[in-house]
């Protein structure tokens, strides 16, 4: 049975390899917005995918680490505020982990559905409750700018999520074999 | 796309010698310092500190060349929009307001603005020699022994160690598939529109993605089949003990955060030095 925050040595694995894509995609494969400092990440739709098929704590860890890994590399230091949002948001997301059977092959639109409902909730607190605030209460960034930033993160990351997030899990649901595919010969 | 990550040169100094442990714990001090501190006399003094260690630390300019180039715009973006949301931020935290120079609307330049944009700079600024010392002189596997050592679960320390591992082989693996879908007549190089680059990216990450999958249960069975995850604690093969430069190390990030901390509260009274009153 899977239970929600069960740490198997699978989960750990999926942690560490998601968090090495993660920091790949994070660092490579993005749009830059019109706002500077975002951009429209697609590691948020791996996170999303990969919160799904191992749960919060995979998804929170995959988006802390990877996030954090490419700040370093790329700065030198994380943002920190940043940083624990994204593990925020990553977190949340794993909540759709009970909801879904992907891992059996169905990934019908009701998971979508499912899926989307949960990753919005997970953006908007992450990106306009808790980073806008650590940016405050850790970096005393201005007030207006740090909301403005937080809401564009958060719709482009809803989009990532949504869009990219959505089709990895629906390919991903194909390469399974459905229980009961097989039928007895006439 | 080559980016070497944590290449931990084998070079010998101080800063090499101490141990995982010391270096985190003296990373996440100085920083927390200077994020604490809106002092520009504090930062400037941790900041010329961080560029002595990187001078003991032995790091060349070539290494992080490329990463003060980013730092540097980033910064620069950074001060601009905080003065083009906020034109009258310094007033709010330093309560005076002087005119500088005038420009369109209520975009004045005020010597208050421009003041906490200028700390603002050079306080991360500062921290980026911290970084790069810490990344550039800590061994990968060491560094999940240190996170161990400073509370964070094993199993946590584990995942991070697995990530540092194996972003090496999936950077690979993504260019092999890339060149790959070049062969087959793809362009990918600057040649190509972006969204077409940006497409193309995307159906690379698909079989990335689906590989790494394989590649997962492959190591979960390896790992579970030596017993990982058996007991509450494990030992680690790279964890060294403290010696004597350690414990100086340490004291001296102590030190430097305490007197952040009383500069702050007995003189400053706040987390801003105010020099307008």
């Amino acid at each position: 049975m899977k239970k929600l925050f069960k740490v198997t040595t699978k989960t750990i694995v999926a942690t560490g390899l998601g968090a090495a894509i993660f920091t790949l995609l994070f660092m490579f494969v993005k749009i830059p917005s019109p706002i500077p400092e975002t951009s429209f990440q697609t590691a948020y739709g791996l996170a999303g995918m990969f919160a799904v098929l191992f749960g919060p704590i995979a998804g929170g860890l995959i988006a802390f680490i990877g996030h954090g890994l490419s700040d370093a590399i790329q700065y030198g230091s994380p943002w920190w505020s940043w940083v624990i949002a994204s593990g925020v948001a990553g977190f949340i997301y794993g909540f759709a982990f009970l909801k879904t059977k992907v891992e059996e092959g169905i990934f019908t639109w009701k998971d979508i559905l499912t899926f989307n409902i949960i990753q919005i909730i997970g953006n908007v607190i992450a990106w306009i409750i808790i980073a806008p605030l650590l940016d405050i209460v850790i970096y005393a960034e201005p007030v207006n700018l740090v909301f403005t930033q937080g809401a564009v993160a958060c719709l482009m990351n809803c989009i990532s999520a949504g869009v990219f997030g959505s089709l990895l899990l629906w390919a991903y649901s194909l390469t399974k074999t459905k229980k009961g595919s097989l039928k007895k010969g006439e | 796309m080559r980016i070497g990550l944590f290449t931990a040169q084998k070079a010998d100094s101080f800063v090499h010698r101490l141990s995982g442990i010391t270096k985190l714990i003296c990373f996440l001090v100085l920083t927390g310092a200077v994020m604490f501190s809106y002092d520009i006399r504090v930062i400037i003094c941790v900041m010329v500190f961080s560029f002595i260690v990187l001078k003991i630390s032995k790091i060349t300019f070539s290494q992080i060349k490329l990463m003060l180039i980013y730092v540097v715009i980033f910064l620069a973006v950074n001060a601009m929009l905080t003065f083009f949301f906020a034109p009258g931020y310094g007033t709010e935290i330093y309560g005076t307001r002087h005119v500088f120079l005038k420009l369109f609307g209520n975009y004045d330049v005020t010597s208050e603005t421009l003041f906490f944009i200028v700390t603002k700079f050079m306080k991360y600024a500062s921290v980026i020699p911290l970084g790069m010392i810490f990344l550039l002189t800590t061994d990968p596997s060491e560094l999940a022994s240190s996170l161990n050592a400073i509370g964070v679960h094993y199993k946590a320390a584990f995942a991070f160690a697995l990530t540092l591992r194996y972003f090496p082989d999936i950077q690979r693996d993504y260019k092999d598939i890339s060149q790959a879908q070049q062969a087959r007549g793809l362009e990918m190089s600057n040649k190509a529109k972006f969204w077409d680059r940006f497409k193309r990216a995307l159906s690379i990450i698909l079989p990335l993605i689906l590989s790494t999958l394989d590649r997962i249960e492959t190591i979960t069975n390896a790992m579970d089949l030596r017993g990982f995850g058996k007991f509450k604690k494990r030992t680690w093969y790279r964890r060294r003990k403290l010696t004597k430069e350690d414990i100086f190390a340490l004291l001296i990030s102590l030190v430097i955060l305490t007197a952040t901390i009383i500069i702050s509260v007995f003189i400053n009274h706040s987390r801003f030095y105010n020099p307008f009153i």
